[in-house]
């Protein structure tokens, strides 16, 4: 069974999903960086496979995109890097980026590498959904990796039922009009719209992303969806000084 | 065969909307929204009135004597330069704020290289009474200083983008990144025929004017309205499908597009996608872009502001991988040459991006009996600093 839809079965609430850009601060600490967010209670990580035009992203996760392909950072290096990653690791991963670097690779490869390797889903929010039912579906499917859609304030309740049909893992719910990164606490606006998904019953569960930096606003979206992913919040906290694995403990730690 | 986009936005298989859900909504109603609004009297009636009266439409057509006698054969010039704002770029951001304005949109974006297309959009909309806001890479910021103080002038924000390699395409993802954050209120006037669908074909549409008129006044000159030649720059190719929309179903004229290949296609500074890209996504369309091995994709060069995008419009992808389209390039100093060759036999001036739609006549072969029509897309004050140094340099 994918590894998204067990972690689902067995637990409902209060999901907590890390980001990261590979290869950023460093180039080669994926694998170590992954297992000490699972040994540290995370649930699940998305990967994110650094873009040169990453145009959903704003200013934390380009800059941290930036410098990971400064460092060299690439696909195939990626792949490299998580070759033996289920020897040891046993949480979801998926892998977030952008369509330009997956058609380059190949999207037929690609699926393959991301089945060798063990990764359990993909996000990338600049394949439409329509494209992806045409042509990308199948080559998907065929190597059990689970396809994330996004779903916005702006997106019509039509829309979100079709999302929830092609759905087969959870729904990103993006928490606002927003690029990554923006902080805040909650708004009237987003609570209507964080209730209103909620009452439409969808089959799959509902992951809050974009704007999630602490445990407050981590909390406050848990009563509304199954779960919420932190991504330009650990992105920066990585590039403190000190020692990273210390850091990242502390940084889950006040999450939980 | 169909060289015009399908209604799913395809032209072939390059184009789509390869965009986040966030700007799904925006995007769709643009698609569901910019053929209604054009066709409706009212539109067609208020683009008509401010083409004419406040952009001095139309352009002349002007048929170039001693350019003519040098390639032994018959050059007509279509003036863009001699359009409001000094390029053919005011043609589509009077349409566009047309339509933002239809929708109900109050705060207009839009990205710029050089200025023209950025200076075009701010002109609409102190012309409308409209908040506007342009991103500017801050390398072009400095480049093109005098363009950011017409834009100013105008009442515009120019924001400098300092992501990437803070030129057209980092300001160009600032503009989706602004448009996603604000997706209620604005409208975001895209300057070439790039982009997510629509808006190649919107934008093709409003620069359809260009062979519009360039068919009546061929008639008015020589009493048939289809030239042998039909010839343009390309970038993002806004003036080059403007020049040749009305002609694209009528095989007996030859479209050729003018890439600038910057230093060579043979090196890495260069901005000719055609000849040296691959295919790929760029600002949520698929057409060739140019990109290293991991497809990241890489920063053109050309002397030419307006050229130096890394990606091409769909259209003429597809239209060259058809066969339609002929794609030529020039050099640098291929295009100052025939800048310089235009200024002194013509006595006009043009911007750096034409003169490369002009340095191709160098390199071609013409019958004394042809009709060829190049597009002048704009006028050379804007390069006025690069003409002065290459001036200085022959000293």
């Amino acid at each position: 069974m994918n590894r998204i839809n067990q972690l689902f079965e067995t637990k409902s609430e209060n999901i907590l999903s890390i980001y990261f850009t590979a290869g950023h601060p460093e180039l080669s600490n994926i694998a170590e960086l992954i297992q000490l967010l699972e040994e540290s209670g995370v649930d699940m990580i998305e990967i994110g496979m650094p873009f040169s035009d990453p145009l959903a992203d704003g200013p934390v996760i380009q800059q941290s995109s930036q410098k990971a392909l400064a460092n060299g950072m690439n696909i195939h290096l990626l792949f490299e890097q998580l070759k033996d990653i289920r020897k040891t690791v046993k949480i979801p991963l998926l892998l977030m980026g952008y369509l330009n670097p997956v058609m380059h690779f190949g999207v037929e490869k690609f699926c393959a590498e991301c089945k060798k390797a063990g990764v359990d889903g993909v996000i990338l929010p600049d394949l439409p959904m329509e494209e992806y039912e045409a042509s990308y579906k199948k080559v998907f499917e065929e190597n059990g990796l689970r396809f994330i859609f996004l779903i916005s304030p702006q997106t019509s309740e039509a829309r979100i039922h079709k999302i929830d049909s092609l759905s087969n893992g959870f729904i990103y719910m993006v928490s606002s009009s927003a690029t990554t990164g923006a902080t805040g606490s909650l708004s009237e606006a987003q609570l209507a719209y964080f209730n209103k998904v909620k009452s439409l019953k969808l089959k799959n569960p509902l992951v809050v992303g974009f704007g999630i930096s602490n445990r407050e606003n981590y909390l406050e979206v848990c009563k509304y969806a199954n779960g919420a992913i932190i991504g330009s919040a650990f992105v920066r906290m990585l590039e403190k000084p000190g020692d990273w694995t210390v850091n990242t403990r502390e940084f889950i730690k006040s999450i939980q | 065969m169909s060289y015009f986009v399908d209604e799913k936005g395809f032209y072939g298989r390059f184009g789509g909307a390869y965009i986040p859900e966030m700007l799904y909504a925006n995007v769709e109603e643009l698609r569901t929204q910019y053929l209604k609004i054009m066709e409706s009297d009212q539109f067609r009636n208020d683009y008509q009135f401010l083409l004419k009266h406040y952009a001095g439409r139309p352009s002349p057509l002007y048929p170039a004597k001693r350019l003519s006698e040098l390639y032994k054969t018959n050059i007509f010039l279509k003036r863009e330069d001699l359009n409001h704002t000094g390029s053919h770029k005011l043609n589509n951001t009077i349409g566009q704020i047309l339509i933002a304005k239809a929708l109900g949109k109050t705060r207009i974006i839009a990205e710029t290289g050089a200025g023209q297309h950025g200076v075009a959009t701010a002109t609409v909309c102190a012309l409308m009474n409209l908040e506007c806001i342009v991103y500017m890479g801050e390398t072009d910021v400095q480049r093109q200083y005098p363009n950011v103080m017409r834009m100013k002038m105008l009442g515009a924000e120019v924001v400098p983008v300092t992501s990437g390699n803070k030129t057209l395409k980092d300001a160009t993802n600032e503009a989706i990144r602004d448009w996603i954050n604000h997706p209620e209120n604005t409208h975001y006037i895209i300057g070439s025929v790039v982009g997510p669908h629509p808006y190649p074909d919107m934008v093709s549409k409003f620069q359809s004017i260009i062979s519009e008129e360039i068919k009546l006044q061929l008639k008015e000159h020589i009493g048939r309205e289809l030239p042998d030649y039909a010839i343009a720059c390309v970038g993002g190719g806004s003036n080059a499908i403007g020049t040749f929309y009305h002609f694209i179903d009528h095989p007996e004229v030859k479209l050729v597009a003018v890439e600038a290949s910057g230093l060579g296609v043979d090196t890495n500074e260069t901005a000719a996608t055609i000849a040296c890209g691959e295919l790929g996504i760029i600002h949520g369309s698929k057409t060739y872009l140019m990109q290293n091995q991991d497809g990241q994709i890489t920063e053109p060069y050309s002397i030419s502001a307006g050229l130096d995008y890394p990606g091409i419009g769909p259209v003429h992808a597809h239209l060259h991988e058809t066969g339609r389209l002929t794609v030529m390039d020039a050099t640098d100093k291929e295009a100052l040459d025939a800048a310089f060759r235009l200024t002194q036999i013509e006595g006009i001036i043009p911007a750096l991006e034409s003169a490369h739609a002009l340095a191709a006549l160098e390199k071609m072969r013409f019958r004394p009996e042809d009709i060829v029509v190049v597009t002048v897309s704009g006028r050379g004050d804007k390069d006025m600093d690069t003409y002065i140094k290459c001036m200085n340099d022959k000293l």
